[in-house]
């Protein structure tokens, strides 16, 4: 069950290859730094790595904003706000009438010189997405760190104070939930109650919605799963739920992924994996050809088991 | 688990239908069923599970039970509370006994 590839399982559902849609997205890895090491991360990012963004991509990042029909862009990373030119990026895409979402583990607001953050966010009207792998402080300091759940609480007590995640507020702030270990994640609609609940009675806490996502078999969780010897049932149970009706929301044939370094992927963890987009005009940004990369194939290994199982997880 | 309890044996459930694959399936199918939502939800059967799993003590069911209730976005806090839960029930059985023993004593003490 584990060697089945997930191109054969594709091919038992599916006429041809995996191609993609369109292009909403522009998802840009800014870098692999980070104030955390989260045991989830798919990116190992931490303290120590180097890899991050130049200004050169950056201003081609722009330029394809400026110069296609991308309407949003999505920062990720590590913590792309550790990037110096972070606040820059977001500016400029705001200036040129994008829409930014920012994927930030809240944490980063009380690093020295990041106290800005809060405003800045707000200010820009940028989109929310931030971590949060539990409502419960065990959890969540088990998984990311001692004393992390209390900074994310003040962090998202700050953000309200500012107007988001209010029901009617344009001010939008999603979490994400992720698997604290080698198993499924929890249907959406209930876990969300259960957070929007919890957080809200415990902390006074609120947020628009929740995101259950399913950890990814790359990094460091993978990492986690041969050393633990989970490694075989969790591909297992990835490949036992595989969903076709998952295939044609999957965000891979939706967005583009910009690497710290230019490449161009077709989802954050083919770049992990140093999965690079099939194109014949180039993998860079540099290059970035909008009719071509819409003509795409994916480019697929056993790891899209884990967006593909159960009710999907991007 | 090691030793008399092997994890894989787990996987080897279906093997009880060998000798007998009508009862077995009979018994598949009653399962299935009784997990299905219904009055109750899936965490509130899951959960259910969890303790009796811990109430008979079998190793094979507090490993699937206990996974059920994390997939189902229940806590080591949930899971916890419903083995007090179940320990509670089965101390309270043995304590309510006490009752027999001295009803025993009673008819056999002036």
């Amino acid at each position: 069950m584990i060697n089945k590839k997930f191109k054969d399982t594709l091919s038992e559902v599916c006429s041809g290859p995996l191609v993609s849609v369109d292009i909403k997205i522009l998802q840009v890895n800014v870098g692999y730094l980070c104030n955390m090491a989260c045991k989830h991360c798919h990116a190992n990012a931490g303290a120590e790595r180097q890899e991050i963004m130049e200004r050169e991509n950056i201003e081609a990042v722009l330029r394809v904003l400026e110069e296609t029909d991308i309407n949003i862009l999505d920062i990720t990373g590590g913590a792309p706000e550790m990037n110096p030119y972070f606040t820059h990026l977001v500016r400029e895409a705001r200036r040129i009438g994008k829409h930014v979402m920012v994927r930030t583990n809240l944490t980063i607001f009380f690093e020295e010189g990041k106290e800005y953050l809060p405003e800045f966010y707000g200010n820009n009207s940028v989109e929310i997405i931030a971590s949060l792998p539990f409502y419960m402080e065990s959890e969540v300091d088990r998984v990311r760190g001692k004393g992390s759940f209390h900074k994310c609480a003040e962090a998202l007590r700050k953000l309200n104070s500012l107007g988001y995640g209010a029901e009617e507020s344009d001010k939008k702030l999603h979490l994400v939930y992720n698997p604290s270990g080698a198993f499924m994640s929890p249907p959406q609609e209930t876990l969300e109650a259960d957070y929007k609940r919890e957080l809200f009675g415990r902390l006074g806490v609120s947020f628009n919605s929740l995101f259950t996502f399913l950890n990814m078999p790359v990094g460091r969780f993978r990492d986690y799963l041969i050393r633990s010897g989970n490694f075989e049932k969790y591909m297992g149970k990835l490949i036992c739920a595989f969903n076709p009706e998952t295939l044609e929301g999957l965000m891979c044939r939706h967005l583009i992924n910009v690497g710290w370094d230019g490449r161009l992927y077709d989802c954050d963890f083919n770049q992990m994996l140093g999965l690079g987009v099939h194109s014949s005009r180039g993998q860079r940004i540099a290059d970035f050809d909008y009719q071509e990369l819409i003509k795409r194939t994916i480019n697929v290994e056993e790891h899209c088991y884990g967006c593909t199982a159960g009710r999907g997880s991007t | 688990m090691t030793g008399y309890y092997k994890d894989e044996d787990l996987d080897r459930f279906g093997e009880m239908g060998k000798y007998n694959q009508e009862l077995f399936g009979k018994f598949m199918s009653w399962y299935t069923a009784a997990l299905e939502p219904g009055v109750l939800n899936k965490r509130e059967k899951v959960l259910i599970g969890l303790s009796v799993a811990h109430a008979i003590q079998c190793p094979y069911c507090i490993d699937a039970y206990t996974k059920s209730c994390l997939e189902e976005g229940m806590s080591l806090e949930h899971i916890t509370e419903a083995v007090h839960v179940a320990s509670a029930v089965r101390g309270g059985a043995s304590l309510i006994h006490g009752i027999q023993s001295h009803n025993a004593a009673d008819k056999i003490s002036l």
